[in-house]
C-alpha cells in the first residue's frame, strides 16, 4: 500500500502531547514516526536508555507512551531489550501470549546511549541475534547533560567538553559511523534517515526494521535545537540541509545490499548546513576557513565511498 | 523423598535451577561462579529444561536482560561473582528499585587488588545497600535449600525484591560434598509458578516501568521500597516454616548454636562457621560456655533478633570476611553492635577481620578468638575493638 502521510497522521497517536521535550526538539517527531510504523493492531514495548527522551516522556506519574515501554539505565537498552524479547519467546511458546498477537521489541537510545555507553551492549545483543529493532535517534552530542561531545558529534562542532576558543576550533575528531559498525555485525536491515519531506522514507524504513525478522537498526540524524543553536522552527531545513549536503547520506542495508534511497539533485556545499548552526558558528570566522574545507573534503571522501557500494 | 547425593556448591544450585526451570538465564563466565552456568547450558542442550539460555557480553548486560524478562513477566535468574558482582552495581540498585525478584547467585569471591580469584565477602558486602536480599549459606546443603526458598521469597507480593543467595567462592562453589536432594516434582510444587500482578507483555493493558522519580515522588518510591525490606522479614520466616513442613529441614535468620548459656560468642557467617563450631565445641568441653552465630540473612538485616540471641554474653567477637576501610571495623560488625545499641547490659564486642582472599580459618584460629573474649571477661579490658588475624606480621 502507497504511503499516505494524510492516512498515517489519521491512526491513533502511540506518543502522546504533553510530553517535556523542547520546542523544536528532533526525538519527539521520531518516537511519533516510530510508532506509526508499527502497525495498528499489532502492540510495541519500548525499551529507553537513559536521556532527554526518557527524563522527558515517562516523568512519574505520567508517560506519554500509549504502548509498554522500560527504562532501566543508560548503557544497557539493547541487553534489557535482550531480555523483553526473550520472555516474549517464553510467553509465546507457553501459550501465555495468542499465536496471532504481534509484539513488537523497540530500542530507542541518544546517540550517546548507542554510539558510546551503550555500544557494547548492542553489540552484543546484534551478534545473539535477537528479534528487535533499535532506534538511535542521534542528535550528535549529549544533550541531556548540555552538549558534552560524544563519539557521534561531528568534527568542528563546537561542544562543552570541545569548545571553539583561541585555541581551538571545535571537536579534533570525525564522527563515528555507527552506520557502517552495525553492517560489519551482519544485521538483516540497517538504515539511515532523518526528518525530512512527507517522512515517507523514515516510515518505510522504519516499517521496515520493524517487521524484519531479527536485530535490525535505524539511525536518525535527530537535530537538537539546543546543543546545535539552530532557530526552533527550522528544524527541517536543517535536516533538509544535512541530506542535500550529503552530511548525513540517506540509505538502506538489506542482507548487505546497499540502496541509496535520496540522492540530491544538486549536491549542496557543506555551509548550507553549518551556517544556521550556532555549534559551527567559529569556522566562518576570519582564518577559520580551513575547517570548512576540511569538512567538505571528508564529506565528498565518505559520500563517494557509499556511492561506491550502492553501485 | 530425599535424594542422596554430592555434588559441589555450584552444582547443588545448578541443579536447583534444573529443577525450577526458570524461564530465562542470561550468563557471563567468571570464576568461581562460571559452573553454574556451564551446568545449567547441558540442560538446556540436553533438553531437560526450556529456558531462554542468553550468553551475554558482560554481567552488566546479563543483570539488565533479568531486568528486561522480569518486568516482561517471565522468572529471570544470573550468577556472578567479584568484579562480576561489581560490574552489575547500576543495575543491582535499578532491580531492587523496579521492585523485579530476579534471582542471582552470587559464588563470594574477594575484589580486585591484588586480584585474586578466592573467597571473602567484599563483593557481596559491598552490595549490601543495592536493595537485593541475601541469604548465605555454611555448605552445599544450605546453599540449595536458599536457592529452593529463594524465587518465593523475592516474588511474595509483600516483597517483591530481588534476591542473592551466596556461596563461600572454592570452598563451597567447588567443594564436593554429601547432600540430599529433593525430587524435582517437590521442588516445582513448593517453588510454584511465577504470576506477576502487572508486566510488560501483559495482554490486558499494557505498563510503564522505570519513570524518572522528581523530587516529589522519589522519597515515596524509596520509603515503600525499604517497606518491602522490612516485610521480607516475616515472608522469610513463613517460606522457612513451609519449608521445614514440606522438606523437614529448619532454617531462620541464623543459626544460634550453642548460645542458650553461652558467655562469649563469635558471629560469623558462611563456611567458616563450621570452623567456629567445631572450636565452640573444644571449648565446651573443657567447660567454657562458647557459642557461636551465624547469620544465614544478611539483608533484611535481623537486628533485634540478634540482640536477643547476644544480650546475655559476657563478650562478643564479630568476624569479618571483608575489609570496609572503615578505619574502625568491618560492615558485619557495624550492623551487629548497631542492632545492640539500645540493650540495655550491653557484652564487650570486638570486631575481627579475617580469611580475606582465601586466607585459611583454622579451629586454632578459632580457638584464639574465643581465648581473646575469656581474656575480655577476666580482665573487664576489651583491647584494641578493630584488629586484623592471620596476616603476616610487618609490612
Amino acid at each position: 500500500m502507497a504511503y499516505n502521510l494524510k492516512e498515517e497522521m489519521n491512526k491513533e497517536e502511540r506518543f502522546h502531547s504533553g510530553h517535556r521535550l523542547c520546542a523544536g526538539c528532533g526525538a519527539g517527531i521520531v518516537c511519533r514516526a516510530m510508532m506509526r510504523a508499527v502497525d495498528p493492531g499489532d502492540r510495541a514495548v519500548i525499551c529507553n536508555a537513559t536521556g532527554c527522551l526518557e527524563v522527558s516522556s515517562f516523568q512519574y506519574p505520567y508517560t506519554a507512551w500509549e504502548d509498554s515501554y522500560i527504562h532501566t539505565a543508560f548503557e544497557n537498552a539493547s541487553a534489557t531489550a535482550s531480555g523483553v524479547e526473550s520472555a516474549y519467546k517464553v510467553l509465546k511458546r507457553k501459550g501465555k501470549i495468542a499465536e496471532d498477537k504481534n509484539v513488537k521489541i523497540l530500542a530507542i537510545g541518544g546517540d550517546g546511549g548507542t554510539y558510546d555507553i551503550g555500544f557494547q551492549s548492542l553489540s552484543g545483543a546484534l551478534e545473539r541475534g535477537h528479534d528487535f529493532t533499535y532506534f538511535c535517534y542521534d542528535n550528535n552530542a549529549y544533550m541531556n547533560t548540555g552538549t558534552q561531545r560524544s563519539s557521534a558529534t561531528p568534527r568542528f562542532a563546537s561542544a562543552t567538553t570541545t569548545p571553539a576558543g583561541v585555541e581551538s576550533v571545535g571537536k579534533k575528531q570525525v564522527q563515528k559511523d555507527l552506520t557502517q559498525i552495525v553492517v560489519a555485525h551482519g544485521s538483516p536491515y540497517v538504515a539511515q534517515t532523518t526528518l525530512f519531506g512527507n517522512m515517507k522514507d523514515f516510515h518505510e524504513k522504519a516499517h521496515r526494521a520493524i517487521y524484519t525478522e531479527g536485530p535490525t537498526f535505524v539511525n536518525v540524524l535527530t537535530p537538537c535545537p539546543r546543543g546545535w543553536n539552530y532557530k526552533t522552527e527550522d528544524i527541517l531545513a536543517i535536516c533538509k540541509a544535512a541530506i542535500d549536503t550529503c552530511v548525513w547520506p540517506i540509505y538502506e542495508v538489506v542482507e548487505g545490499e546497499y540502496r541509496l534511497t535520496y540522492e540530491p539533485k544538486n549536491k549542496l556545499p557543506i555551509e548550507e548546513f553549518m551556517r544556521p548552526q550556532g555549534r559551527f558558528a567559529h569556522c566562518f570566522k576570519p582564518g577559520n576557513e580551513w575547517t570548512i574545507e576540511a569538512a567538505q573534503e571528508y564529506v565528498d571522501k565518505k559520500w563517494e565511498e557509499l556511492l561506491a557500494k550502492c553501485r | 523423598m530425599s535424594i542422596r547425593e554430592r555434588l559441589s556448591g555450584n552444582e547443588a544450585i545448578a541443579t536447583a535451577m534444573r529443577q525450577i526451570n526458570p524461564d530465562v538465564f542470561a550468563m557471563f563466565p567468571i570464576t568461581p561462579s562460571t559452573e553454574i552456568p556451564q551446568y545449567y547450558a547441558q540442560y538446556v542442550a540436553d533438553g531437560k529444561v526450556d529456558t531462554e539460555f542468553i550468553c551475554v557480553e558482560s554481567e552488566h548486560s546479563a543483570m539488565s536482560a533479568c531486568l528486561g524478562a522480569e518486568a516482561a513477566g517471565v522468572r529471570a535468574v544470573t550468577a556472578t561473582s567479584s568484579a562480576g558482582l561489581s560490574y552489575m552495581n547500576e543495575v543491582l540498585y535499578v532491580a531492587g528499585s523496579l521492585r523485579l525478584p530476579v534471582v542471582l547467585a552470587v559464588s563470594c569471591r574477594a575484589l580486585t587488588g591484588p586480584i585474586n580469584i578466592n573467597h571473602d565477602y567484599s563483593d557481596s558486602f559491598a552490595e549490601r545497600d543495592s536493595g537485593f536480599i541475601q541469604l548465605y549459606g555454611e555448605n552445599n546443603q544450605e546453599v540449595y535449600d536458599n536457592y529452593l526458598m529463594a524465587h518465593r521469597i523475592a516474588e511474595h507480593p509483600d516483597v517483591r525484591l530481588p534476591l542473592m543467595v551466596c556461596e563461600d567462592g572454592f570452598i563451597t562453589s567447588h567443594a564436593i560434598e554429601n547432600i540430599e536432594l529433593e525430587e524435582d516434582a517437590a521442588v516445582k510444587a513448593f517453588v510454584g509458578e511465577y504470576k506477576p500482578e502487572n508486566y510488560l507483555l501483559k495482554e490486558e493493558n499494557p505498563l510503564a516501568v522505570g519513570p524518572y522519580g522528581v523530587s516529589a515522588y522519589y522519597m515515596e518510591a524509596r520509603v515503600a521500597q525499604a517497606h518491602a525490606m522490612m516485610n521480607a522479614k516475616r515472608v522469610i520466616l513463613d517460606v522457612a516454616a513451609d519449608f521445614e513442613k514440606t522438606f523437614g529441614r529448619k532454617y531462620g535468620f541464623f543459626e544460634a548454636y550453642k548460645m542458650d548459656d553461652a558467655e562469649v560468642a563469635m558471629v560469623i557467617m558462611g563456611s567458616s562457621a563450621g570452623t567456629a563450631k567445631v572450636a565452640a565445641d573444644e571449648l565446651r568441653a573443657a567447660g567454657i560456655k562458647a557459642g557461636v552465630v551465624k547469620i544465614r540473612v544478611f539483608r533484611p538485616f535481623p537486628g533485634e533478633e540478634l540482640a536477643e540471641v547476644l544480650k546475655n554474653c559476657k563478650a562478643v567477637a564479630v568476624m569479618d570476611k571483608s575489609e570496609g576501610f572503615s578505619a574502625c571495623g568491618g560492615p558485619l560488625f557495624a550492623e551487629t553492635a548497631g542492632a545492640m545499641i539500645n540493650l540495655d547490659n550491653r557484652p564487650k564486642m570486638i570486631d575481627i577481620v579475617f580469611g580475606l582472599g582465601g586466607r585459611d580459618f583454622t579451629v586454632n584460629a578459632a580457638k584464639s578468638v574465643f581465648e581473646r573474649l575469656i581474656d575480655i571477661v577476666k580482665t573487664g579490658e576489651t583491647g584494641p575493638v578493630y584488629t586484623h588475624m592471620g596476616q603476616r606480621e610487618g609490612r
